[in-house]
């Protein structure tokens, strides 16, 4: 038995290194052939609390494409949630109609919360600013395909480091492989303490920078977030550095030939257009990813591979 | 005993007494211990002179010994808190309080954002450092630090 069977996924550190390295490893055998109807009499129940495009089609991509079935809502509005149904009610009762619950809640810890009371597994597909780890397994999944490896690469990290969880998660399961960081932000929104203290403690080297165009042609993966006018105490700092963390193609001329741009969508205007016809451009096979990676956790946690 | 001293609470002949804790501890301290719910006699006394705290607070509760487990619940609270054990009107044993590695439903998470902050879901932390105090919330996993201390 595997022991992902019948494990809930809520945070990235649920999996040890070997676990992340197993799901990949499935998620790739998938997609070179997809065993159609592996989830044939599996009923997946997603209930997503927020509204969420790309999350949520990509579950149910996932699902529909091995021909499982999904029942579900798609907003709290859409659920009893608006009779005053507890989280605790609504998941003890949606346990007895499927085989998995994956779950997407504005509160933080209600992921954790629900995979300790429904008799089903549970998969977190982001709880507020907490944990979203199947991002986290597919960023994974995206470095090592286009890298080949995981072990030893230099990931350059940009835009909002401090409120970023995409970044946060990817920080704390890439520390595992020998990585080199390049942390590239305002001074506001830098990289906080603990997980530098992380860091530092396997050893492991990390440079901090407030600009990246001098040194990008060191990078093996550049992974982009946003850098939010919201997130300044001070407009006037906002004014003075929102385009600086804008990736433009003049950009990639001496970039190494295997650096890949990640990001972990929606993009607003920290990737010009200009950029998505280069080949180095990866974030929308990053997101078709995606979808062989959730098949992968939720084969794996159902014990059908 | 010099004949000068003279005890401000009276003693017990068997049970438990906590010396040395802070006087603004003193109503936190019998919250977590749940001694409102002992049939026992329970004897305090607070705003007593103390050279370390410069008020400390006492409590004697005839007839209960506490575990281990129960007593070190109060550790956030009076971390310097000390335990006598009586028989017979003398002290038997002595014990410190030692901050155990986690903590179940005493404190408040500091995230508003947190499940336990939402739903009737019990608080439960790991303790990611003693000194200073640290708790990362088994929910949210963010850290409540010493300042953000919130009894429930």
């Amino acid at each position: 038995m595997s022991s992902l069977q019948n494990k809930s996924l809520v945070s990235i550190n649920d999996y040890t290194p070997e676990e992340l390295i197993q799901i990949l490893d499935i998620a790739e055998s998938f997609e070179k052939k997809m065993p159609a109807g592996l989830l044939e009499d599996k009923v997946i129940s997603t209930l997503f609390y927020e509204p969420s495009t790309r999350t949520r089609l990509s579950f149910e991509s996932a699902v529909n494409r091995l021909g499982g079935h999904i029942v579900g809502f798609s907003e709290a509005a859409n659920s009893s949630v608006t009779k005053g149904e507890t989280l605790k009610d609504t998941v003890l009762t949606v346990s007895n109609y499927s085989d998995l619950i994956v779950i997407r809640h504005p509160v933080e810890g209600s992921a954790r919360y629900a995979s300790e009371i429904a008799p089903v597994p549970v998969v977190n597909a982001g709880d507020g600013a907490n944990q979203h780890p199947t991002q986290t397994l597919l960023d994974l999944y995206s470095i090592r395909k286009t890298q080949g490896t995981l072990d030893g690469l230099n990931i350059f990290m940009v835009g909002d480091l401090k409120y970023g969880r995409t970044v946060h998660s990817l920080l704390i399961a890439l520390s595992e492989f020998n990585t080199t960081f390049n942390f590239i932000s305002p001074e506001e929104l830098r990289v906080p303490e603990g997980y530098k203290l992380i860091l530092e403690k396997k050893g492991l080297k990390y440079y901090e920078h407030t600009d990246f165009t001098e040194i990008i042609s060191r990078a093996d993966i550049v992974y982009m977030t946003r850098v939010q006018r919201e997130r300044f105490s001070d407009p006037l700092e906002y004014e003075k550095v929102k385009n600086i963390y804008i990736l433009r193609k003049s950009m990639l001329e001496n970039t190494k030939e295997n650096m890949r741009i990640l990001h972990p969508l929606p993009r607003v205007n920290e990737i010009d257009t200009s950029v998505d016809s280069s080949p180095k451009a990866y974030y929308f096979q990053q997101a078709l990813n995606g979808v062989y990676v959730r098949q992968a956790i939720i084969a794996s946690i159902l014990g059908l591979v | 005993m010099s004949a000068k001293k003279q005890l401000s609470v009276s003693a017990i002949r068997n049970g438990t007494v906590i010396d040395h804790i802070p006087a603004t501890s003193l109503f936190n301290v019998i919250s977590i211990l749940n001694l409102e719910d002992i049939d026992s006699q329970i004897t305090f006394g607070t705003n007593l002179e103390s050279k370390k705290f410069g008020k400390k607070a006492i409590i004697k509760v005839s007839e209960v010994f506490f575990s281990d487990k129960d007593i070190n619940k109060i550790a956030l609270v009076a971390p310097q808190a000390k335990l006598s054990i009586i028989r017979d009107y003398e002290v038997m044993e002595k014990h410190s309080i030692t901050i155990p590695d986690s903590i179940s439903g005493i404190v408040k998470c500091v995230n508003p954002q947190c499940i336990t902050n939402h739903e009737n879901v019990p608080t439960r932390f790991a303790v990611v450092s003693k000194h200073p105090v640290k708790l990362k919330c088994h929910y949210c996993e963010k850290i409540t630090d010493e300042k953000h201390l919130v009894m429930l």
